[in-house]
């Protein structure tokens, strides 16, 4: 319960403070960090264009696209406290009902019989395909680790044994914020700022989402973000008391936010034909940490 | 002992009548003769699955011995799976079959072969003696292969039907040397004698004989490489045959692998790693060739392939489980795996029905000619939607369920000691979810280009919807798809009955509360009630949010360009080239191009059709040597009638005259040794 609302408020402010790093970093005075909130509801009081193309499948999709995000977060622990949800094996289900969203943002992308949005959802599809991978192996070696197959318990007790476990929690970090990157398309894999239809891959496939859709995609997307930075803040946190945790928790997040501010100011975007490469080279970094569990739990003797 | 004469008897008089009455009553016939028979058997499958197990033996003949006939729980849950899917299946083929109604002589034919298909399927559950096992094996893979050729008038059925039967025989040649080698050793042919030979003997003899078992079961369900004959066969088949095909004929494969599971008493680790093996890289090579295709059934075929490579993995962590005497690992594993020869039954027989529904509204498998037919036949489209998104494992639907214990029994797994099974492990969670990523990738493809968009090709003719009656056993099989994803404990208690074969413990059910991983499951339907629920509540929102608002229809948006034209669109071709770009190595294209030449281009084309790496290097490789060894025997067939005669002579003469020779020549060995 306590992580929803968490992320909820974490949410409110993410793509803001990201948006206020950029500018300050480019020297422009730039919007407030409440912005993004605004745009929202903004586009939630707005009418809506539909292209004639388009189905049912196209109308229902943000929605399912927002089910499914949120469905998500109730599987998220925070601290001592368990997400609405906790079973064995969660982090399965997590991984895949993000997949519906996906898949549904995908078809409503093909949908609109656009070449540009057909585009895009094939990137999408490739991509997040080829970062699944890192996400399964870097749960299945934390699992290893502690011996439990569910967020709460692999969080909680993560940092039982000894300092080492800082080590891998280190590398899992830059795993979880490249799968960020990722999943919400943000810098080194998609400019969202780009003004050409080609290059994008997120922002390609809702060029004709309007109005409350459009509304909710971009609610889904600030909860995404906020929904990765939570799992990043677990793997810090473990078993520390409340009133430690939960400043740490927005401390956390706002580095987060700061960083993917400071890589979207400074970094270029990967070559597009070469995203995929670079994506599945995140399953080896996974797989270092793989062996690295192997080697504190002495499995090679 | 009446039912079970009743049965066997049913088949033949159906046959006997179908041929001399009217396409209707032949229709109505064939779908009394199953429900009869499904009705018969259900009968037994229910009472096993509730703990029941029946034993009838039959006088055999005096080659054959006592035939026995055992229905036990495994049988029974695929019983199960065999009538719901023939059932659905004959009902819709009777609404497919009624644009051949004038084609009177066909139609009798591919009733009769169903009729035997059915009835040799269910033999196959339940017969106990090696002979009478082939021979009902036998019947299943030729009157499959009558059902295949039905349109034989068109170019490649015929091909594709010869295929599946050569590959379905050399299965045959493997299954029956396995019986044979035991009945030589035993000599008995009863199913039994498997069991008491693998107890006396261990190592490498008993692992042979399971090989042999294992490849020629492994020919029928699809594993790479033994998988050639399916693309070519599922799309050449009509569409309800194709459904009944890749939904449950392949799972007499699983079957007989499972049956000589519980037959052979080895060490199930090595088996367990061998299946585990060939199913990752069935999974994934299935897949792989799934997305490139443009013919909806071939692609549908690609992930039957798959699809039992997520059953063999089930079955592998399920044997090694028991091997090392994990007794929640093998029931996670068998679990996962039965299930999902349910589930994999359901969804794979929906999407090839909806598939045979698109193909006679449109004419063609061609999916790069399709589009936009979610305005036109809305039903269909939404049914293959509901059965994508369950293949792809994702919840709320079944797919999700079966593939989740699959990965618990990994997780748990992951927990073990040793760390060859470690590596193992995550290795083969690698495989799983990439398999699903790719899967995701393809079935996106093949529904957004075929139901989505904008029509690609002209029609020259009206596309509607199917009628009700032809939707409605597509819709039951929505049902039971939605019901497994919502209530999986209950599916699972089922199965509790036929995962006690394996492991030992009858009374492991899903429900108890000590059992570690396996409570996870009522998690599991909690979460899909709330996804749904959920959805709902949020569409209900944003239904009350834009009810007045204004909504205008326009163009789809085009960066700038005011005349888009449905050529515009992404097809699935570039859909998926960034996909075959990557994986270039693993797949194989056959191009035909012309390009552009000159200030003054003409007629320029460019065409490229998927084709199997595996099969080029394995099949074709294989038989252009054969052939070429075969040529050099070519100077013998010249066509002289004379020297044919004077061949067979030679031929009888040699026959009877070698062992005289032979027996000379011993004999004077023997006078030699005397001297």
């Amino acid at each position: 319960m306590l992580s929803l609302l968490l992320i909820l408020i974490a949410a409110a402010f993410f793509s803001g403070i990201i948006v206020r790093t950029k500018s300050i970093a480019s020297g422009r005075k730039g919007p407030g960090v409440f912005q993004p909130i605004k745009d929202v509801i903004r586009l939630f009081k707005k009418g809506a264009v539909y292209s004639e193309t388009t189905s049912i499948i196209f109308r229902i999709a943000p929605t399912i696209y927002f089910a499914s995000v949120v469905m998500a977060i109730l599987v998220i622990p925070f601290d001592e406290s368990k997400g609405i949800i906790s079973f064995k094996g969660d982090f399965i289900f997590f991984a895949y009902v993000l997949a519906l969203g996906k898949f549904f943002n995908i078809i409503a992308a093909m949908d609109t019989g656009s070449s540009f949005e057909g585009m895009g959802a094939s990137r999408e599809a490739l991509f997040s395909m080829f970062a699944e991978p890192a996400f399964f192996i870097l749960m299945g070696s934390l699992a290893l680790l502690t011996g439990h197959t569910s967020f709460q318990e692999i969080f909680y007790s993560l940092h039982v044994g000894s300092y080492i476990s800082y080590a891998i929690t280190t590398l899992a970090t830059f795993v979880l914020i490249m799968i960020t990157m990722i999943e919400n398309s943000r810098m080194p894999i998609d400019d969202p700022k780009t003004h050409l239809e080609l290059t994008m891959v997120h922002e390609v496939m809702i060029l004709d989402n309007s109005g409350f859709d459009l509304g909710l995609i971009l609610t889904t997307g600030y909860l995404k973000f906020a929904m990765y930075g939570a799992l990043i803040v677990n793997l810090f946190i473990g078993m520390v008391p409340y009133q430690y945790s939960i400043p740490m928790f927005f401390i956390i997040q706002f580095i987060i936010a700061v960083v993917v501010g400071l890589i979207e100011s400074f970094m270029a975007r990967f070559r597009m034909g070469h995203n995929a490469q670079y994506i599945f080279a995140l399953t080896s970094v996974s797989l270092l940490i793989f062996f690295g569990v192997l080697l504190v739990l002495e499995k090679f003797v | 002992m009446i039912l079970i004469t009743s049965f066997i008897l049913i088949p033949f008089l159906a046959i006997f009548i179908i041929p001399f009455i009217t396409f209707k009553w032949k229709g109505f016939l064939l779908f009394a003769a199953i429900l009869v028979e499904a009705a018969i058997s259900s009968y037994f499958a229910v009472n096993t699955l509730m703990g029941e197990t029946y034993n009838f033996a039959f006088q055999g003949s005096l080659i054959t011995g006592v035939i026995n006939l055992q229905i036990d729980a495994l049988s029974g849950w695929f019983i199960m799976i065999f009538n719901l899917i023939f059932l659905t299946g004959s009902f819709y083929g009777l609404f497919y079959m009624k644009a051949y109604k004038n084609q009177s002589h066909n139609i009798s034919m591919h009733y009769i072969v169903m009729i035997l298909t059915h009835a040799s399927l269910l033999s196959i559950c339940v017969i106990q003696n090696s002979i009478a096992f082939l021979i009902a094996w036998e019947i299943m893979a030729v009157s499959a292969f009558f059902a295949v050729i039905f349109e034989h008038e068109k170019t490649g059925t015929n091909k594709a039907g010869l295929n599946y039967l050569i590959q379905a025989h050399v299965s045959i040649v493997f299954l029956m040397l396995g019986f044979i080698y035991v009945a030589y050793k035993t000599g008995s042919y009863d199913f039994s004698a498997i069991s008491i030979y693998s107890e006396q003997h261990a190592g490498a003899a008993v692992y042979a004989l399971f090989i042999f078992f294992f490849i020629g079961f492994a020919i029928k369900a699809g594993f790479v490489p033994f998988h050639t004959w399916l693309p070519y066969a599922h799309p050449a088949a009509p569409a309800h045959i194709s459904g009944i095909m890749s939904g449950v004929l392949i799972k007499a494969g699983i079957f007989g692998i499972l049956r000589m599971l519980l037959l052979i008493k080895t060490n199930y680790t090595t088996l367990g790693y061998i299946i585990l093996t060939f199913s990752v890289i069935s999974g994934l090579y299935g897949v792989m060739l799934a997305i490139v295709q443009h013919n909806l059934k071939k692609l549908l075929a690609y992930h039957s392939i798959e699809n039992i490579g997520i059953i063999g993995i089930g079955i592998g962590l399920g044997c090694v489980g028991l091997g090392s005497g994990n007794l929640i690992l093998a029931s996670l594993g068998f679990a996962g795996a039965l299930l999902h020869v349910l589930n994999h039954a359901l969804f794979k027989s929906l999407l090839f029905y909806t598939a045979g529904i698109v193909y006679q509204a449109t004419h063609t498998l061609n999916i790069e000619q399709m589009g936009g037919l979610i305005k036109k036949m809305p039903q269909t489209a939404l049914l293959f939607l509901l059965a994508a998104i369950a293949i792809c494992g994702i919840p709320p639907f079944n797919g999700f369920v079966s593939e989740f214990i699959i990965y618990s029994g990994l997780f748990h797994w992951l927990q073990n000691p040793s760390l060859m099974s470690i590596i193992a492990a995550i290795m083969v969670v690698f495989g799983l979810v990439l398999i699903g990523g790719l899967a995701l990738l393809c079935f996106t493809k093949a529904f957004g280009v075929v139901f989505l968009g904008s029509p690609r090709h002209p029609l020259h003719h009206e596309v509607k919807e199917a009628p009700f009656f032809q939707l409605l056993p597509l819709y039951i099989l929505a049902f039971f798809i939605v019901s497994i994803g919502l209530f999986p404990k209950v599916f699972l208690s089922i199965l509790s009955r036929p995962l006690s074969l394996f492991t030992g413990v009858t009374n492991l059910s899903f429900l108890s509360p000590n059992s570690t991983s396996i409570d996870s499951v009522q998690h599991i339907s909690w979460m899909s009630w709330g996804l749904i629920l959920f959805i709902f509540f949020v569409y209900l929102i944003r239904y009350f949010f834009t009810k007045n608002r204004k909504e205008i229809i326009s163009t789809t948006w085009g960066c700038g360009y005011i005349a888009p034209t449905p050529k515009l669109q992404y097809t699935a071709s570039s859909f998926v080239r960034s996909y075959s770009k990557l994986f270039g190595v693993l797949l194989f294209f056959n191009k035909k191009e012309k390009l552009v030449h000159g200030v003054f281009p003409k007629e320029a084309h460019y065409e490229t059709r998927p084709y199997d790496k595996m099969e080029k290097w394995l099949i074709d490789k294989f038989l252009h040597q054969l052939t070429t060894g075969f040529n050099k025997f070519h100077f013998l067939s010249h066509g002289k009638l004379q020297f044919y005669i004077l061949n067979g002579v030679l031929f009888i003469l040699a026959v009877l005259f070698i062992p005289v020779i032979i027996d000379n020549i011993l004999s004077f060995i023997a006078f030699l040794k005397q001297l």
